[in-house]
């Protein structure tokens, strides 16, 4: 009986190396989806604006259109990505295991995710940060004047922690009203049991939908803590690697150039060098990355700039109505900033 | 007189003796009508009086705020959620029937939801034609499985308002239910061949069907788009088919002489009771992939489906165990002495009568397995429940009375399901045991 679990051990374990082995050597991402014909991509159980499913079944979100891009700059098609849905404990394994091939799920990145699980940032698609949200009457225009204030908040978040600190460093008092979810949080602090909720502003904003008034209430401008989220990928393959960051790049650099889903078509006869070359007219800058010169061309025919997929997502277009905030381009007081293609 | 022996007593010694008849009693309280129903069903003691009184203040205190929420403010249609945030509205049913098809298909393509109906209700049909006990039947019992089983699935499903939509496509669908009900019934097919339809044909069938597979036309359906009460019913089906027929084999193993059998029987049930179904469905959806090089993990959606079939299969065999203990020794050597042999005895003998006996933990299984179907959603797999989750938070309708709507719709279903089993359970357990009852 020994012998045998001994065998049959040694047996799982000598498989575990050889298909992490196999996991690990060379770029074969690329190869693989374009044998697979789609692009694996994990999303979203469900989260407004980043990864939800429409009325039709149909993924819609941020994060979704970071993956359709990516899609379309593969195969020229936004539509050939199959969605995973994960949830926060299987995300990563599920990118390490190789069962996804991006994993856009708003994931926080952090310095243990990448040096730990073995994972990549490609890039930060919505800076998101803890935000406060209180009642307009209550005139409050900043969180600095919170003090006093209780707070409607998720227990055993980061969330409590980063409010902790947030209110030590600037020595003001306060009261957390910690609840088990987030609904009965945002049923509390609606029903007028606390002054303030705080959750990440991204959540703050669909939050308020469910309020009975949401013109009552407003988000304050304060955000206390640093959440970069970003599309991930597996460490050791640097060409998939680049095409996942630089599709991120392309949809903000269409931005700053001033390229739509609408326009593009037209762009392509500019006179406009950069355009050009973004564009595929000029040089070839899809080789190094495994894919047809008018790559980015592809990106933007189908998904759009990055400030089209914001607005329509999670923006102004949206019922979520989230201002660009940092997420605003370099040149316009926010902080996404994309090298040039060149 | 004095000395007289006591037992020679003259009659007219006695203490008492009774004359004249007594005065007769009053007639009993009049037990029909309104007030002798109320007499004997709520107010017939010391404690049922009070008790009812009490119900029947909880009913009127919340009653009307129910009706209210679900009927009266409730917003029947709207185009999205504003109607609904207006304070003092009640449930918003236009959220629900918008959401509709993404409950019944999830994420499978709107131009192919025919093959999701068409295949349910040929399922239904067939299920119903082998649950429905044979014997005496009326013409009106015809009529209503006929009619009734397509019917139900065709409103659960594509509903009247596709119909109207998609007449072409979603009627034939609803007349082919019908069809194959009344060709079962007048083709007299004896009830072998229909199972054999359903378990082997049926399978077959419906994976072409729901998958497609060009050579006969059907363009391919992936199964990370299957989703909602569709693959809520083909996860529960698969596993109610799938245990009991394992949990007969894994009970009798587990009784069996031949060691290994019996060691392996033992061992499967109890690390499988031994372990939480939700540390089963991560392993087959999370851990298996980093085991099993890429082309070799099976399907997405199969994994947990065959997860979710051994862990009701193992549950089943100690049900069914239970009632094969219950079973006297007389009944296995009577039929020995007959010179059964252990099949036949088994076949003929043992298994009726202790599956009889154990109908109800079955049925209890059977349900519990229903609603367990939601658990698999845990690996991101879009059931019924999961489908109402994440439609809950589309910001285009959320609001504070949508999750209040939703869940009471998802109870609902469940709900009509699962009684639906029961009273089944209970029909059959009365007609089964008719030679026991005393």
């Amino acid at each position: 009986m020994k012998a045998i679990a001994a065998v049959l051990l040694t047996a799982v374990a000598l498989g575990a190396a050889v298909t992490g082995a196999q996991a690990q050597s060379g770029s074969k991402t690329l190869e693989q989806v374009k044998q697979k014909g789609f692009l694996t991509c994990g999303t979203n159980t469900g989260l407004a604006g980043f990864g939800l499913p429409d009325d039709k079944g149909n993924w819609t979100g941020l994060d979704v259109d970071f993956c359709r891009g990516v899609a379309a700059a593969i195969f020229g098609d936004g539509t050939k990505v199959k969605f995973i849905p994960l949830s926060a404990k299987d995300r990563f394994t599920a990118l390490q295991s190789g069962e996804i091939d991006v994993l856009a799920r708003n994931g926080t990145w952090t310095q243990s995710r990448e040096a730990e699980l073995g994972l990549l940032w490609a890039g930060v698609n919505y800076y998101d940060g803890q935000g406060f949200m209180v009642r307009k009457k209550l005139n409050v225009s900043s969180a600095l004047e919170l003090s006093g204030a209780s707070i409607c908040v998720q227990q055993g978040t980061t969330t409590e922690l980063n409010m902790a600190d947030f209110f030590r460093t600037k020595s003001m008092k306060y009261e957390a009203v910690a609840f088990q979810n987030i609904d009965e949080a945002v049923k509390a602090y609606d029903s007028g049991r606390c002054d303030a909720y705080t959750t990440d502003a991204s959540g703050l904003y669909s939050s308020r939908l469910k309020l009975v008034n949401p013109d009552e209430h407003m988000v304050l401008p304060e955000i206390i803590s640093k959440e970069p989220l970003g599309p991930a990928v597996r460490q050791g393959d640097d060409q998939w690697f680049n095409i996942v960051r630089w599709t991120h790049y392309a949809m903000i650099n269409a931005e700053e150039l001033g390229i739509t889903k609408a326009n593009v078509d037209e762009q392509v006869k500019t006179a406009n060098p950069e355009i050009k070359r973004f564009l595929g007219v000029e040089g070839d800058f899809g080789k190094g990355l495994g894919l047809p010169k008018e790559w980015a061309f592809r990106i933007i025919k189908a998904v759009g700039n990055y400030g089209e997929a914001f607005n329509r997502n999670v923006g102004d277009g949206s019922p979520l109505k989230i201002k660009r905030g940092l997420n605003a381009l370099w040149s316009q007081g926010g902080i996404q900033y994309a090298p040039s293609v060149r | 007189m004095q000395n007289a022996p006591l037992g020679t007593a003259p009659l007219n010694d006695a203490a008492f003796l009774r004359r004249e008849s007594a005065p007769s009693l009053p007639p009993p309280v009049a037990i029909g009508g309104v007030l002798g129903w109320l007499r004997t069903n709520l107010f017939s003691g010391w404690v049922s009086g009070p008790l009812a009184l009490l119900f029947i203040a909880l009913l009127a205190w919340t009653l009307p705020g129910l009706i209210r929420f679900f009927i009266i403010d409730a917003v029947w249609s709207a185009n999205d959620g504003t109607a609904c945030r207006v304070p003092g509205t009640g449930a918003c049913w236009a959220f629900v029937e918008r959401k509709l098809d993404f409950f019944r298909y999830g994420s499978y393509p709107e131009f192919e939801h025919w093959r999701v109906d068409l295949t349910l209700i040929i399922g239904a049909v067939l299920a119903a034609r082998l649950l429905w006990p044979q014997g005496k039947k009326s013409t009106l019992g015809l009529l209503a499985f006929a009619l009734g089983v397509p019917l139900f699935f065709f409103i659960m499903l594509p509903g009247p308002q596709a119909a109207m939509r998609a007449p072409l496509v979603e009627l034939p669908v609803l007349f082919a239910g019908v069809g194959l009900a009344l060709a079962l019934e007048y083709s007299r097919l004896r009830t072998a061949w229909v199972a054999a339809l359903f378990f082997v044909v049926y399978p077959v069938a419906a994976v072409l069907m729901l998958k497609g597979w060009a050579f006969i036309g059907l363009s391919k359906v992936d199964t990370d788009l299957w989703g909602g009460l569709f693959l809520s019913l083909l996860v529960a089906t698969v596993g109610i088919v799938f245990s009991l027929p394992a949990g007969v084999m894994l009970a009798l193993g587990r009784r069996s002489r031949l060691p290994a059998v019996r060691f392996a029987s033992i061992l499967f049930i109890e690390f499988v009771r031994g372990v939480p179904f939700i540390t089963v469905l991560f392993m087959a959806n999370t851990m298996l992939p980093l085991f099993v090089p890429d082309n070799w993990t099976p399907d997405r959606l199969l994994r947990p489906v065959i997860g979710f079939s051994l862990f009701a299969a193992a549950y089943m065999a100690e049900e069914i165990r239970g009632g094969l203990q219950a079973i006297s020794k007389g009944q296995t050597e009577g039929a020995q002495a007959l010179g059964l042999s252990y099949w036949q005895m088994m076949r003929l003998i043992i298994l009726p009568q202790a599956l009889t006996l154990v109908i109800p933990g079955i049925v209890n299984i059977f349900i519990s397995l229903f609603k367990d179907t939601t658990l698999v959603a845990i690996v991101g797999i879009f059931d019924f429940l999961r489908t109402i989750d994440a439609a809950r938070i589309d910001p285009v309708w959320s609001g504070p009375t949508i999750s209040a709507t939703v869940y009471t719709f998802a109870a609902a279903f469940y709900f009509i399901f699962c009684f639906g089993m029961s009273r089944y359970s209970m029909m059959m357990e009365h007609r089964l045991s008719a030679g026991r009852r005393h």
